[in-house]
């Protein structure tokens, strides 16, 4: 087999399995994000730290996000909608999640592009029909992958990467969600 | 405590199903002084803890136990619950195996010099002791469970003999393997409208070019596959059993076949919050990945056909059609609504091993064994899934299975007398 370079360090991966598996207390991550109003309904968010491995991390530097809403909304769009940030997430959760498994399987990557398409029926956060949910109504990710690989062992790849990934698994599995006044 | 005095025996076999009269029949052969426990009576599990429809999965042909082959007029056909029992009593009756019956096993320890069986007929001491008690002694149901409201009826497999038991109603059927599947078509012909929560299943058909698939598994070498040669053990060991079912009909019971008859299929079952069953939304990747890996396994049985030249004596390879999405499926169901009057956990089953005083254990409660031999010396199981090879835990994989763990285990006796 040839050496595939997709940049993903598989076996660093594999080791970390292996250790975890004997160490579920290092296995325990918290992932956090601050956030800061800086008035209408545009916000701040902030992410550096993280707890893992047994004690707190840190990014190489912090990261910045605005959130707003589009001019639609009669908002001054300063940043992204919140609910296009799970968009984000998820398209680079699948995507990396592509990368790891094809390295892993030795197929070569040439492009690997997506277009995440979230339906949303807006009714519901503005109270308009108590019948209609507030979130994504379905989403839906359409990958274009050139590789190295048949059609089948891509679409492996991406069912794989559904199987192992941490944002498909939040946003299609329940999750109990704490929001308190500190 | 029983006041009899131990009785000493080279070995000691715990259950009289399959697995265990194999390794009495090659313990036998080697001559080696044994008992054989068994909880009830010879095939206890088959005669009691299965439902009443239930058939092989695999085809009478494949019926076979050392030195017993099906003789009857139907090699293709499937045996029901009654005529796999009369086939091992059959079996244990030829090789006169010394099975003690009505004997449950309540303790299995270390001593000196092997092992002390307590039982409730007394106590054994042996230098080997081959745990033969199965995988399914318990059916696996979820902590979520304790959630539903009591207006709903639950079963497990073990309690659900046929469909005349539940109340008329919905019925939600948790779980697509073997049993899911089966249970969920004969519950939605008895007109109970069913709903089948859909997780990581084995999509196979019934039959392939022709032939059984299980024909196909054996003759392609992949049932002989050895456990030391499986990429992901602990994976292949938690498979769960495939969408089949043994019918006159040979037909495939796989999740289109039950789209077909009208039942509804929803997502994983991930949690009940306020009286409401949620389901997960990934039922698609689901049926993607169930559906690649059975297309994967058809390309091998072709190439297989191809390079051993036996493509004439088989029909034209077959693709199928991919799993049908349904347009929208309920991610949601209100268990207090009265929709649902009962739920079947087909959630999968484990073995029950609290009469196991010997650490042999991992964090989850499973065996921990190297093909079928456990860390500790003279300690030995058979009839789990790959114990030592993909068709390990069928009938028709234990012959090989028993008669390499009885060699290990013949050769434990032998080192100890030097």
């Amino acid at each position: 087999m040839t050496t595939v370079t997709n940049g993903v360090n598989v076996q660093a991966l594999l080791d970390a399995r292996e250790v975890l598996k004997g160490a579920p207390d290092a296995a325990q991550f918290t992932w956090r994000a601050s956030a800061k109003w800086q008035g209408g309904v545009h916000s701040q968010i902030k992410v550096q730290s993280f707890f893992g491995l047994g004690e707190e991390q840190n990014h190489k530097e912090e990261w910045s996000f605005e959130a707003d809403h589009p001019e639609v909304f009669a908002a001054e769009d300063n940043g992204i909608t919140p609910i296009e940030y799970l968009l984000v997430g998820l398209a680079s959760c699948l995507t990396g999640g592509i990368a790891s498994v094809a390295e892993n399987r030795g197929i070569q990557l040439r492009s690997v592009e997506s277009v995440v398409e979230g339906g949303h029926d807006i009714r519901g956060i503005l109270g308009a029909d108590s019948d209609v949910r507030n979130g994504f109504n379905d989403i839906k990710v359409t990958f274009t992958i050139d590789a190295d690989a048949s059609r089948e062992d891509i679409e492996a790849l991406v069912a794989q990467s559904q199987k192992r990934s941490a944002v498909y698994d939040a946003l299609t599995n329940p999750t109990n969600v704490i929001v308190e006044v500190a | 405590m029983s006041s009899q005095p131990t009785e000493r025996v080279a070995a000691v076999v715990i259950g009289a199903g399959h697995a265990g009269l194999a390794a009495s029949h090659f313990l036998s052969d080697r001559s080696i002084d044994h008992v054989v426990l068994e909880r009830g009576e010879v095939a206890n599990s088959w005669r009691r803890e299965r439902w009443d429809s239930l058939r092989l999965l695999t085809p009478n042909w494949q019926s076979r136990l050392p030195g017993q082959r099906y003789e009857g007029p139907d090699p293709d056909g499937y045996m029901t619950m009654g005529e796999v029992t009369e086939f091992i009593e059959r079996f244990a009756v030829v090789s006169g195996a010394p099975v003690r019956t009505g004997t449950d096993v309540t303790s299995l320890r270390r001593t000196d010099d092997g092992y002390h069986v307590s039982t409730s007929q007394g106590d054994f001491g042996a230098r080997a002791v081959v745990i033969a008690s199965g995988a399914c002694n318990r059916p696996s149901v979820p902590p979520l469970a304790a959630a539903v409201p009591g207006s709903v009826e639950q079963l497990t497999p073990f309690e659900y003999r046929g469909p005349a038991k539940l109340p008329d109603g919905r019925v939600l059927v948790v779980g697509a393997s073997a049993t899911g599947v089966q249970l969920a078509a004969e519950l939605q012909r008895s007109g109970r409208p069913v709903t089948l929560s859909v997780g990581e299943h084995v999509r196979l058909p019934r039959t392939y070019r022709g032939r059984d698939v299980l024909w196909w598994m054996d003759a392609s070498g992949v049932w002989d596959q050895r456990y030391d040669e499986v990429e992901d053990l602990t994976r292949a060991r938690r498979l769960p059993s495939p969408q089949l079912v043994g019918t006159p009909e040979r037909a495939t019971l796989d999740l289109n076949a039950l789209t077909s008859m009208g039942v509804e299929l929803v997502g994983r079952w991930a949690a009940v919050r306020d009286g409401r069953a949620l389901f997960s939304g990934g039922l698609r990747n689901m049926f993607s990945l169930a559906d690649l890996k059975q297309r994967r396994l058809l390309d091998t049985f072709d190439e297989w056909a191809r390079e051993a030249g036996r493509d004439a004596e088989v029909g034209p390879p077959e693709r199928f059609e991919p799993t049908r999405v349904p347009s929208s499926a309920r991610l949601q169901l209100d268990l207090g609504s009265g929709e649902i009057r009962a739920i079947v956990w087909a959630t999968g089953f484990r073995p029950d091993y609290g009469w196991l005083d010997v650490p042999a254990l991992d964090t989850k409660g499973r065996l921990n064994h190297e093909g079928g031999v456990v860390d500790s010396p003279g300690l030995y199981a058979l009839g789990l899934p790959v114990l030592r090879r993909r068709k390990s835990s069928f009938i028709y994989g234990i012959e090989d299975d028993a008669r390499e763990v009885i060699g290990h285990l013949a050769g434990h006796l032998a080192d100890a007398r030097q």
